[in-house]
């Protein structure tokens, strides 16, 4: 791996050359407004001069529209602009948050938000508990003392990068009716099937492609954790004699707990928020068998004939409110992990 | 002369051989199995998708598929006008010919002789099979580029890919600067701020930003992409962490030579964040490049569509093109496998070190 590691220096440094001159143009252009502003509002002042472009962008384009999200949720009809849309209260909650019985979504007002709820959650179960078993099982083998130990990484790791229509597009000419998989199903005789017309077979390769799509990240975060556990533990373990078995169950696993509680966590934000991949393979079909919470908001607020951005904007808050819950979990392992 | 059983046996233990002579355990055998399935599973429908983008529209009809895109040969025979496919028939006598296809009528086909086109047979179809070479569709590859909008959307993918990586490395070396060179009050307010605001993902707040892009006017245009998203919470955050690292000795030297606040930062901290800074450029690029979700919202005209979101139409469309689509995958593809293959180090000890993506 030494003869890599220049590799990207060199590549830098060219792009940085070729780059650089116009960059460096821009930087001597605002000198000039620069000084003129240190020189009225002082030295104390220029932290916020710097900080000034990144919280404009923030306030208008995250924490603005936070506030509005809440505004939105307590107003009917199909205008866009606040001031034209029509006050109802709690109303949109109300019917969205209807049901007989919580547990089947065909007994509530909105079915469609509880079916997605619903799917979400089967969906984030077997994600996240697959995807952290592969990723972990994937980390403790490339932990090991393996030949072609990067080149193994980048395989795993290489599909993180791809888009996720991309990912979707491979995948989805595999499962075609004629595709390859179907014709190897032939070739060992056993009869076609149509993937993305069975509700069982679609969310299981819902699960199966965002697991291949995202193992490598997960698998990263795994192999950092792992290497950073004490080698001289390992070796006072083989000094005792200690079987691998047992020096995974009293060693390795835990101390990677923590890590692997950080990316548990992890996931689960990602996977509640699965839109992208599952939207291209499967369109959430057959029928609402893919469709995930994201596609509800983004349906019922973009898609549809009649445009409901207020009741778009009161799933999201339903949305928000569950991420809110995980990122606190999130932050509490995470602070746990770094102190302990 | 040496026997050949030894040398088997020498070669195996070579292959076999471990460091420090330990003895193989099932765990070996379980890594290297899992180790080729993962080659197989990760790079195998890329690679079929790549062979794929090769093979004629009629080529991805065949069921079973062939691996190799091999097209079946076409000839210009005399007093056709269209090119007619070529087989090999079994004739009657027992003899093979190669012939051409007129016309299939249900089980039985029109054919002639290409060297003779008076010579005409009516072939049953189960009696001809499809002569075929070797043959990569580069027109696959060409006709999105002259007939669809394919360049304009890869225009538009590389514009908000290097406009919105630009505002966005400004913008957050800016905020980082002022974030990890001065002490002022409310520093640690604003950081909490930042943090804060990492934690608000776009799916969230997806319905209030659209009505703040069509208040700005910038609905349907590529703006709309860019801007949303350029100040990013992880950008700061991670130049901030670097920044942190660098000397204050440098920064009160230079306010010793009279240098303003703005040199300070081009001249000298910039350069010496570099390598924080290439890190948030790669992973900006990828970003931009691959954001679908939120594009697919705001960009509702084809003359804006980026490569992802015009992808996603072609692949919607009633009649699905899919030597296209392959082709046009692959294309899409292929700047994210360039900034992989060399500067797959940077990404990955950027990801191990900040945990994000």
């Amino acid at each position: 791996m030494t003869k890599n590691t220049d590799q990207p220096a060199a590549v830098k440094n060219t792009a940085v050359s070729i780059a650089g001159w116009p960059i460096q143009q821009v930087f001597r252009l605002l000198e000039y407004p620069f000084s003129k502003i240190q020189r009225g509002v002082g030295i104390q002042g220029m932290p916020w001069i710097f900080l000034l472009p990144n919280l404009i962008f923030f306030g208008i384009f995250v924490i603005i529209p936070l506030f509005i999200n809440f505004a939105f949720s307590f107003t009917g009809g199909t205008e866009l602009f606040l001031s034209n849309r029509v006050y109802t209260g709690t109303e949109q909650y109300r019917f969205l948050l209807d049901c007989k019985t919580f547990g089947d979504p065909i007994t509530c007002r909105e079915d469609r938000f509880w079916k997605g709820l619903y799917n979400t959650f089967i969906f984030v179960f077997f994600q996240v508990s697959f995807l952290v078993l592969f990723s972990l099982i994937t980390a403790l083998i490339l932990n090991r003392e393996i030949r072609g130990r990067g080149f193994f990484r980048a395989v795993f790791f290489f599909p993180v990068l791809l888009s996720p229509v991309v990912v979707a597009l491979i995948w989805k000419w595999i499962l075609l009716r004629d595709g390859i998989l179907n014709a190897f199903l032939v070739s060992i005789g056993m009869d076609k099937i149509l993937f993305f017309v069975s509700p069982e077979w679609a969310m299981f390769w819902a699960v199966f492609v965002s697991i291949w799509a995202h193992m490598g990240f997960y698998t990263l975060i795994l192999l950092a954790g792992l290497q950073a556990i004490q080698p001289d533990l390992y070796e006072a373990a083989e000094m005792d004699g200690t079987s691998k078995e047992r020096v995974f169950w009293r060693i390795t696993l835990p101390l990677l707990w923590p890590n692997l509680l950080v990316v548990v966590v992890l996931a689960l934000i990602k996977g509640v928020q699965v839109f992208d991949e599952v939207f291209v393979l499967t369109g959430g079909g057959p029928g609402t068998a893919t469709q995930f919470i994201v596609q509800y908001i983004y349906n019922t607020g973009f898609t549809e004939q009649v445009q409901n951005f207020g009741l778009a904007s009161a799933a999201s808050i339903v949305l928000g409110v569950i991420l809110f819950v995980l990122t606190m979990l999130q932050l509490a392992v995470t602070r746990a992990r770094d102190n302990g | 002369m040496a026997d050949p059983g030894v040398e088997t046996k020498n070669l195996v233990s070579i292959i076999l051989a471990r460091r420090g002579r330990k003895k193989w355990h099932w765990t070996d055998i379980f890594s290297y199995t899992y180790l080729a399935l993962g080659i197989f599973l990760m790079f195998g429908p890329v690679l079929w998708l790549g062979m794929s983008s090769f093979k004629t529209r009629a080529g991805l009809l065949e069921f079973p598929p062939t691996f190799f895109p091999l097209g079946q040969i076409e000839l210009q025979v005399e007093g056709y006008e269209k090119p007619l496919l070529l087989f090999d028939v079994k004739m009657d006598d027992g003899s093979t010919r190669q012939l051409a296809q007129i016309r299939r009528i249900g089980i039985v086909s029109q054919m002639v002789d290409p060297k003779n086109p008076g010579e005409k047979f009516k072939i049953p179809i189960d009696q001809r099979t499809k002569v075929r070479e070797f043959r990569m569709a580069w027109e696959n590859y060409r006709d999105p580029l002259e007939r669809f909008n394919f360049l304009l959307f890869l225009k538009n993918s590389v514009v908000v890919t290097v406009v919105a990586t630009l505002v966005t490395l400004l913008i957050n070396s800016m905020a980082a600067y002022g974030l990890s060179i001065y002490e002022f009050r409310g520093r640690n307010a604003i950081m909490l701020f930042v943090i804060g605001t990492l934690m608000i993902p776009i799916t969230v707040i997806m319905v209030p930003v659209y009505l703040v892009v069509t208040n700005l006017g910038m609905v349907n245009s590529l703006w709309a992409v860019i801007l949303p998203g350029a100040a990013t919470p992880t950008g700061v955050f991670l130049l901030r962490q670097y920044m942190l690292t660098i000397p204050k000795e440098l920064i009160e030297a230079a306010r010793m030579d009279n240098a303003s606040e703005w040199t300070i930062f081009s001249k000298v901290v910039l350069p010496l964040a570099m390598p924080a800074i290439a890190v948030l450029a790669i992973f900006s690029v990828m970003w931009r490049w691959n954001e679908f979700l939120w594009p697919l919202i705001v960009l509702n005209r084809t003359e804006v569509y980026t490569l992802q979101v015009g992808l996603n139409a072609f692949q919607g469309e009633l009649d699905v093109q899919w030597h296209y689509i392959l082709a046009m995958t692959v294309v899409t593809l292929i700047p994210v496998a360039l900034v992989f293959a060399f500067l797959q180090k940077f990404i990955t000890t950027g990801i191990a070190s900040s945990g994000m993506k």
